[in-house]
């Protein structure tokens, strides 16, 4: 669906096969697991079997006499990391907790917290002395949830902890929040006073994790000339970098981190974890130590995305148009400060125009796992509480779901609560398309069966009127990110292009990224030969995150193809023998090729011009670049369709569209796949995914047998419809789509078991149990 | 430690001999001694199914096998799949059907393809998703899989196929 008229593009919105799609489809891609070096050697991580103790001691002395073992890294072994905020690029982390995080020091703040690191030449060894390493602790109280922490008396996670504020306002006394965000518009109560309806409603939701089936891993080796050099996973190279030189305190430049390919991230392969502990055990044995972590660490020591408590409160005129809104939102930040609140707090009602709008969000400590980013990091667990009590202000005044978005929408020139004031962007165009959609048109007979359960199969009998449907809709924001990228492209002799980037390809950037660059050069996406390569080899390129990289790095490889445009002019002058004014570059000649245009009639393919170059004068290299921040925001309205158990709480999903505005879809098949990825990934926070703990802080289910994410029998295809309203702010009109697909399913779901049998979740996930639960007591 | 075994499996057609410890799993010999890093490991505790590889013509997780066990086995792995000379067609389906994001999943996946097809070559949309769904995807959210997974099995049944 296109929304605007539309340039007509040779490479743009084709489906090419992607680049790296035959090595990973016959099992030669190179993952972090994969990585082999001579001499390597196994590391393993003990951890924390307590979710808040003292550490005592350590003693290391019966495992360094296993068999095999060569060394042992604890704490004590990273240097003293200064009580500084470092930007990252994306994101900023406070050094002493980032390097607490890495190896504990005089406490571990969760279950799964790293103590110390083995290196053995086995992984078995490693093991087995992990577990004869004698650590002395003294247990803590813990605390697991954010109003639980804030209470005064609880058990306090950080001395030296003090909550700041936005107006730069520092607490005296210990305490658990380290941060308090607020945000202000408009007059709340005189707004409120306006409202013929107002719905307040408190909601809870579970930690979630990322849930990337590539577990952490690293290899690193530290020379004895001094470099280190780290081969990993990672969303960012250089953000690595920077974390792992300024936890070694050593110069950036010491470090060189190699990408290996990367087997999903969804932002939580962007802190580090491995790589100072593998350069430790590689410095004191003079040879490379991979480390890889297991599935049960990756759930307690990776991740997760905080669980958290909310309180909305919106009020409407009789119209449906919101007079105010009022949110108070504390994320569970996990062991150490920096949940993504303050963006929770600013997507809360993002996606309408709300003239009074009060948010005050919180980061809160507790023993959990230090929180990190997931997909639109906390735009979800909002959108969770906004879009049910806009749905329940809706059914109160008997407007239709979509109406009273469409009556709201935020649009080119509405401020937000929290202050931007938003160009073109499309959250109308996405409503109205789920508005125009076969799905939202097709009949369903709310809070009747279909006979069926929701795999198709006869449930029967008097039985079957217990399966209840129901269709709710939900819509979602994510301001999607620019910051720098870097690109470098060499032009061959057969008119192809080597072009080198920073950004690590999680979902198939690189292709998206060639097809820009092959766009602007009147070339085939085939004929360039996109390559991510090492630190040391390409400009400084911020993180695979915030929705940026076909965005931002497609931006400087459409710089880097002027720059190589620019050059067979100039050539081409040169070997017409006119001035180069007389040139010009045409993407299309006339014959589909694009090349240069000289007097006289004459022209040149850029292949015919490549040739040519190779055999006299300079090799032809093309730079690009890009630090622009206009990426325009993304959204998203998604409606499903679910069939309700009454007698078990079970959800089936039966039918899902997502309509989401891409700008310009570049290659429509990935997008359409992060729009289906990110639905689903909703769809399980929604329903199944949740930490389980006991009272001890330990989670009971660090498996994926336990922790549930979807598998394709729980879930039907995933309709999508992408909205192109291009962003001004991008040569071709690009936004990031990665991201906000995984905001609207929790709502939407909640709403559409509310219209199959009469009840508002306000919890997530809404597990059987827990509909179940809601059912019995209506 | 327990002495080491050696172990002999027809590994893609190939007759092996490897050395392993009786604690090691199928999966951590075929990826650390005989450097077919293909298999991928994701869980370690047979839920996810990145590390599926055929025995006996039969799926299973690797990771859930020891070595040991191996012994006179048939072993695929997506090492084996493709013909010298091109992809099979499980493989170009998954390409022309954009079926993969990050790819760590996907060996798994062509491996559980592969023995649903030689099971049921006209599998239906819910037998595919019944088939596969021990085979765990964080993210395409399956859409493109099981359209990969019907476009295969038409090449498969039909005459199109220069790959079976």
């Amino acid at each position: 669906m296109s929304t605007a008229e539309k340039p007509k593009y040779k490479v743009i919105g084709t489906r090419p096969i992607r680049h790296d799609g035959t090595d990973k489809v016959t099992g030669r891609a190179k993952y972090g697991g994969d990585v082999q070096q001579t001499g390597l050697l196994a590391g393993v991580i003990l951890r924390s079997p307590h979710a808040h103790a003292k550490i005592l001691s350590i003693d290391t002395t019966k495992a360094m006499k296993v068999p095999g073992v060569r060394a042992i890294a604890t704490g004590a072994d990273l240097p003293k990391a200064p009580n500084e905020i470092e930007e990252l690029g994306e994101g900023a982390v406070n050094l002493a907790h980032l390097s607490r995080n890495v190896l504990a020091k005089e406490k571990v703040l969760y279950k799964g917290h790293a103590v110390a690191g083995v290196a053995a030449d086995t992984v078995h060894a490693a093991e087995e002395a992990a577990r004869l390493i004698e650590v002395k602790y003294e247990v803590l109280p813990c605390v697991l949830t954010a109003p639980e922490a804030m209470k005064p008396g609880a058990p306090i996670l950080l001395d030296d902890l003090k909550t700041e504020s936005v107006a730069g306002q520092t607490s005296t006394g210990p305490t658990n929040v380290a941060k308090h965000f607020h945000f202000e518009k408009g007059d709340v109560a005189k707004g409120f006073a306006e409202a013929k309806v107002v719905v307040e409603r408190e909601f809870h939701t579970a930690t979630v994790h990322q849930g990337y089936i590539e577990p952490h891993n690293a290899t690193a080796f530290w020379s004895a000339d001094g470099q280190i050099t780290v081969w990993m996973s990672t969303q960012g190279t250089f953000s690595a970098r920077h974390q792992t030189a300024l936890l070694l305190d050593v110069p950036v430049s010491k470090v060189k981190v190699v990408p290996m390919e990367i087997g999903g991230g969804f932002g939580g392969k962007i802190s580090v974890y491995l790589p100072p502990v593998a350069a430790i055990l590689s410095k004191k044995t003079g040879r490379p130590v991979k480390i890889l972590m297991d599935r049960a660490a990756c759930f307690e020591a990776t991740g997760p995305t905080p669980g958290c408590y909310m309180k909305v409160k919106i009020g409407a005129d009789a119209q449906g148009k919101i007079t105010a809104a009022e949110a108070y939102i504390a994320f569970e930040a996990g062991g150490f400060p920096g949940s993504p609140v303050a963006a929770g707090s600013m997507c809360v009602f993002a996606c309408y125009d709300v003239p009074n709008g009060k948010v005050d969000g919180y980061d809160v400590v507790v023993n959990k796992p230090r929180t990190n980013a997931y997909r639109a990091p906390g735009s979800t667990n909002v959108a969770f509480a906004t879009e049910t009590v806009l749905d329940e202000i809706a059914a109160q005044l008997k407007i239709d779901p979509l109406e009273i978005r469409i009556r709201n929408t935020a649009k080119e020139g509405t401020r937000r609560v929290d202050g931007p004031v938003y160009s073109r962007i499309g959250m109308l165009e996405t409503v109205q398309a789920i508005k125009a959609s076969e799905h939202w048109r097709s009949p369903l007979t709310v809070g009747s069966s279909s006979g069926l359960n929701g795999r198709g199969t006869t449930r029967g009998g008097s039985d079957a009127k217990r399966v209840k449907r129901g269709r709710g809709v939900a819509s979602g924001f994510w301001f999607n990110a620019g910051l720098k990228s870097a690109v470098s492209a060499t032009l061959n002799q057969d008119g192809t292009v080597g072009l080198l980037e920073g950004s690590t390809d999680i979902g198939g950037s690189r292709t998206g990224i060639a097809m820009q660059f092959a766009e602007t050069l009147g070339i085939t996406a085939e004929e360039v030969v996109p390559q991510v390569v090492d630190t040391d080899s390409i400009g400084y390129t911020d993180v695979t995150g915030g929705s940026r990289v076909t965005y931002a790095t497609g931006w400087a490889a459409y710089n880097a193809a002027l720059d190589i445009r620019k050059q067979l002019v100039e050539r081409a002058a040169l070997l017409w023998e006119c001035p180069v004014e007389k040139v010009e570059f045409l993407t299309d000649l006339g014959n589909g090729k694009g090349g240069v245009k000289g007097p006289d009639g004459k022209s040149l393919t850029v292949r015919e011009l490549a040739e040519k170059v190779q055999k006299h004068g300079e090799p032809i290299i093309g730079r690009g670049v890009s630090d622009k921040n206009e990426p325009g925001g993304a959204f998203a309205t998604t409606c499903i369709d679910v069939e309700v158990d009454e007698d078990t709480g079970k959800v089936e999903v039966t039918r899902v569209t997502i309509a989401q505005d891409a700008g310009t879809a570049i290659h429509p098949s990935y997008v359409e796949g992060q729009m289906q990825g990110g639905t689903v990934q909703g769809i399980g926070w929604g329903l199944n995914e949740e930490y389980f703990y006991d009272k001890t802080g330990v989670m009971k289910n660090a498996s994926y047998l336990d922790y549930r994410i979807p598998t394709c029998y729980d879930l039907p295809m995933i309709e999508t419809i992408i909205v192109e309203v291009p962003n001004p702010g991008h040569p071709y009109g690009v936004r990031g789509t990665g991201e906000v697909p995984i905001v609207p399913p929790p709502a939407a779901l909640a709403n559409a078991i509310h219209q199959a049998v009469g009840v508002r979740m306000t919890e997530l996930p809404m597990s059987p149990p827990k509909v179940l639960k809601a059912i019995l007591s209506k | 430690m327990a002495r080491k075994r050696v172990i002999s499996a027809t590994i893609n057609g190939k007759q092996e001999e490897f050395l392993c410890e009786p604690r090691q799993t199928l999966l951590e010999v075929l990826r650390d001694t005989l450097q077919l890093t293909g298999t991928k490991e994701g869980c370690s505790n047979g839920n996810c199914g990145a590390c599926t590889v055929l025995m006996n013509g039969r799926p299973v997780v690797s990771c859930l096998v020891f070595a040991v066990e191996a012994e006179g086995a048939a072993l695929e792995t997506v090492e084996g799949v493709a013909p010298n000379d091109g992809l099979h067609a499980i493989q170009k389906a998954f390409l022309e059907n954009a079926a993969l994001q990050c790819g760590i999943c996907t060996p798994g996946f062509i491996m559980s393809t592969k023995a649903l097809l030689a099971e049921n070559p006209n599998p239906s949309e819910e037998e595919i998703r019944f088939f596969l769904a021990g085979n765990l995807c964080r993210c395409t959210g399956y859409d493109k899989i099981v359209r990969a997974v019907q476009d295969a099995a038409a090449c498969c049944s039909g005459k199109t196929c220069a790959t079976k």
